[in-house]
């Protein structure tokens, strides 16, 4: 049975062209969500939200902030519509984005209308 | 047309540069994001959910063939090869990085285009009519006054931090096609009982979260004193407009609670305090501007085209697109073209590089070089010769621009909603897709008749929801997309606020609903009787029936 782990995750958008990433374990910023670090515990959320802060003085990124979010089979799922949308691409489009360039994952794909 | 002078391009080009320059800092992180976001606003560039926005200026929705192959080509160079035309007659493109930013501005004032004031605290696109010079109903094209106020209002100092974002429409129509009633500051011009015309200022009014109708504070004001009271609206508003809650920020709400006497009160006690000595150079410096606008030289012909009439008995195809699309022109054996961009389950407003250009070129051919950006998301070629009418449809009918539904149910405004937008609670475009796909039969939908159904992501109604005939607003229940409708909405001279008809709907619901609501129009109409004119009638009882008894 596959375990889902629920914390956070930390997403911002990239400063030079605005497109939304998420900081990875090793501290790098990835266009997909299963990329991004899990953190389980709020003391770990805190960690990722320095990084992410330092990352923004260093012209990475801008505007970072904290995601409900969870993992299960390696894939990463926002809770809210809004930051599932981000890892995805507009739905109205799906030949642009993320999920044109295999960065988005099945899981996120919102209920269609 | 109006043309930049060596001031308008100065002053252009130095704005450019000084954004290529607070870009680079910001990228080189001289300056932070707190520092950086009001200066990028005030040149058009939002940070929205996948990538920067940035919204292009087209004053009172006029733009040339050249203008609009530089939006295309900055859509196919600089962006994923299509914009979205807005409901403030402007354009945005969805994908743009803000490294390339200041080379696109560059290429907008190439031709006479900038993104100044399309975001910010301040006086934004002024729109109007986009019939404007060659409705048949027109007192006198609006445009002069619209690009009056354009120059006036460009960086204006005193006017630069108001409390709150400022949008003023113009119309010099009897029929209201901009919606004067539902923004800030909205101008009518109409004739007196001498037969002289003058304009109605109407203030206070708008959509968003708090909608309202707005109250006459002149009904007949000369031409030539527009700025001077403008400026004393404007001054009332900066001075007394709240600034401790963005909320009640806007100038509708100042109305409302000093009550609509005493902020006329307010204004004319400005205006008083400092007359104007000589309104001299404003006239002179409209009738500069008035030039511009001159009409384009059109041939005397006869009121009825042979070409025009045979290619209807012809083409059946080509006749219902006439039907709906057509609309009256001033000038005999002219008309005004409406080109629908709202394919049936297509995206409202969205345009590709190819196809702004082949509306280019249709302009350059057979419209005066001139196009216009309509407030519900269409273009429009104002000064098409009937003769050339059928092969204009040819060559829309090729490029999947020929969509039959002008003023129809599925001619529907939406937001981009939270497909693409950081503010958004919902999504607004699929919903319009579900929509139009559910009145694709167009048959049905002429049979509907003129019916205005618009969709809004959010409460900040930039998809005109509370106007709508039938609005749509989508919300956030929990994490979940929910979508509230309202009934009797109206922008047009008697203008409305929709009321909720009840408990909202999931999206995939939406259409059903809205199925249901004109199943009961149908069956309740009179006569000839409108949408809007049944629902004023009966009210909103038949239509909660409709929807909700059944639950």
């Amino acid at each position: 049975m596959t375990t889902t782990e629920k914390g956070q995750i930390v997403t911002a958008n990239r400063l030079r062209d605005g497109i939304a990433v998420f900081l990875t374990r090793s501290g790098e910023w990835s266009e997909a969500i299963d990329d991004a670090v899990l953190a389980l515990e709020p003391e770990a959320a805190a960690g990722l939200e320095q990084r992410a802060r330092l990352a923004e003085q260093a012209c990475l990124v801008t505007g970072s902030y904290l995601v409900d979010a969870e993992r299960r089979a390696g894939q990463v799922r926002a809770a809210h519509i809004r930051e599932r949308m981000r890892a995805l691409g507009p739905t109205v489009r799906p030949d642009l984005g993320k999920q044109a360039e295999g960065k988005a994952n099945s899981f996120a794909a919102p209920e269609g209308v | 047309m109006y043309r930049y002078d060596e001031f308008d391009h100065q002053f252009v080009r130095e704005r450019t540069a000084q954004f290529r320059d607070q870009a680079e800092r910001r990228l080189r992180g001289e300056l932070t994001e707190d520092e950086f976001r009001p200066l990028r606003l005030m040149n058009g560039l939002y940070l929205q959910l996948h990538a920067y926005m940035l919204r292009v200026a087209i004053p009172y929705g006029t733009l040339s063939g050249r203008q609009m192959r530089q939006l295309a080509m900055i859509a196919d160079k600089y962006d994923k090869g299509y914009g979205h035309f807005t409901t403030r007659q402007n354009i945005q493109y969805n994908w743009i990085k803000l490294e390339e930013t200041a080379d696109i501005l560059g290429h907008l004032a190439d031709v006479e285009m900038h993104a100044i004031q399309t975001s910010g605290n301040c006086i934004r696109n002024v729109t109007t009519d986009h019939w404007a010079g060659a409705a048949a109903d027109e007192i006198a094209d609006p445009r002069p006054v619209g690009e009056l106020l354009r120059q006036w209002s460009s960086l204006h100092p005193e006017f630069s931090y108001l409390p709150r974002k400022f949008k003023i429409a113009v119309t010099g129509a009897p029929h209201d096609r901009a919606a004067v009633k539902v923004h800030d500051i909205g101008l009518r011009l109409h004739r007196n009982a001498e037969g002289k015309v003058g304009w109605e200022v109407i203030v206070g009014g708008g959509q968003g979260r708090t909608p309202m109708i707005g109250v006459t504070v002149r009904d007949f004001l000369p031409e030539h004193e527009l700025i001077a009271y403008l400026e004393a609206i404007m001054r009332v508003y900066n001075l007394y407009g709240r600034r401790d809650n963005k909320y009640k920020a806007r100038i509708k709400i100042l109305v409302h609670e000093l009550g609509a006497e005493r902020f006329k009160a307010e204004v004319e006690a400005e205006y008083a305090r400092k007359p104007q000595a000589s309104t001299e150079v404003e006239e002179r410096e409209l009738a500069r501007i008035a030039a511009y606008f001159a009409p384009p030289p059109f041939e005397r012909l006869p009121r009825w085209s042979a070409a025009f009439e045979e290619a209807r008995l012809a083409q059946p195809d080509f006749a219902r697109w006439a039907r709906n699309n057509l609309a009256a022109h001033k000038v005999d054996g002219y008309t005004i073209v409406n080109i629908s961009l709202k394919p049936e389950g297509g995206i409202p407003g969205d345009a590709t590089g190819d196809q702004m250009r082949l509306m280019a070129q249709l302009a350059e051919t057979y419209s005066h070089d001139e196009l216009r950006v309509s407030h519900a998301q269409n273009i429009v070629l104002p000064h098409v010769k009937k003769d050339d009418v059928f092969a204009v449809w040819q060559a829309l009918d090729a490029a999947a621009l020929a969509t039959p539904n002008y003023g129809l149910a599925g001619d529907i405004i939406a937001c981009p909603g939270l497909d693409y937008c950081a503010l958004a609670t919902a999504r607004s475009i699929p919903v319009a897709q579900s929509i139009s796909r559910k009145f694709a039969d167009i048959g049905r939908q002429e049979e509907i008749g003129q019916i205005k159904i618009n969709i809004s992501g959010c409460i900040n109604a930039c998809g005109h929801h509370h106007v709508g005939h039938i609005g749509i607003l989508g919300l956030d229940k929990k994490g979940e997309e929910f979508y509230q409708i309202t009934l009797g909405g109206s922008s047009a001279e008697h203008s409305s606020i929709g009321t909720i008809l009840g408990p909202g709907f999931a999206g995939h619901e939406v259409a059903d609903a809205i199925d249901k609501i004109l199943e009961t129009y149908l069956k309740i109409r009179e006569p000839g009787e409108e949408f809007i004119a049944a629902y004023r009638r009966v009210g909103p009882k038949p239509f909660k029936e409709a929807l909700y008894a059944a639950a």
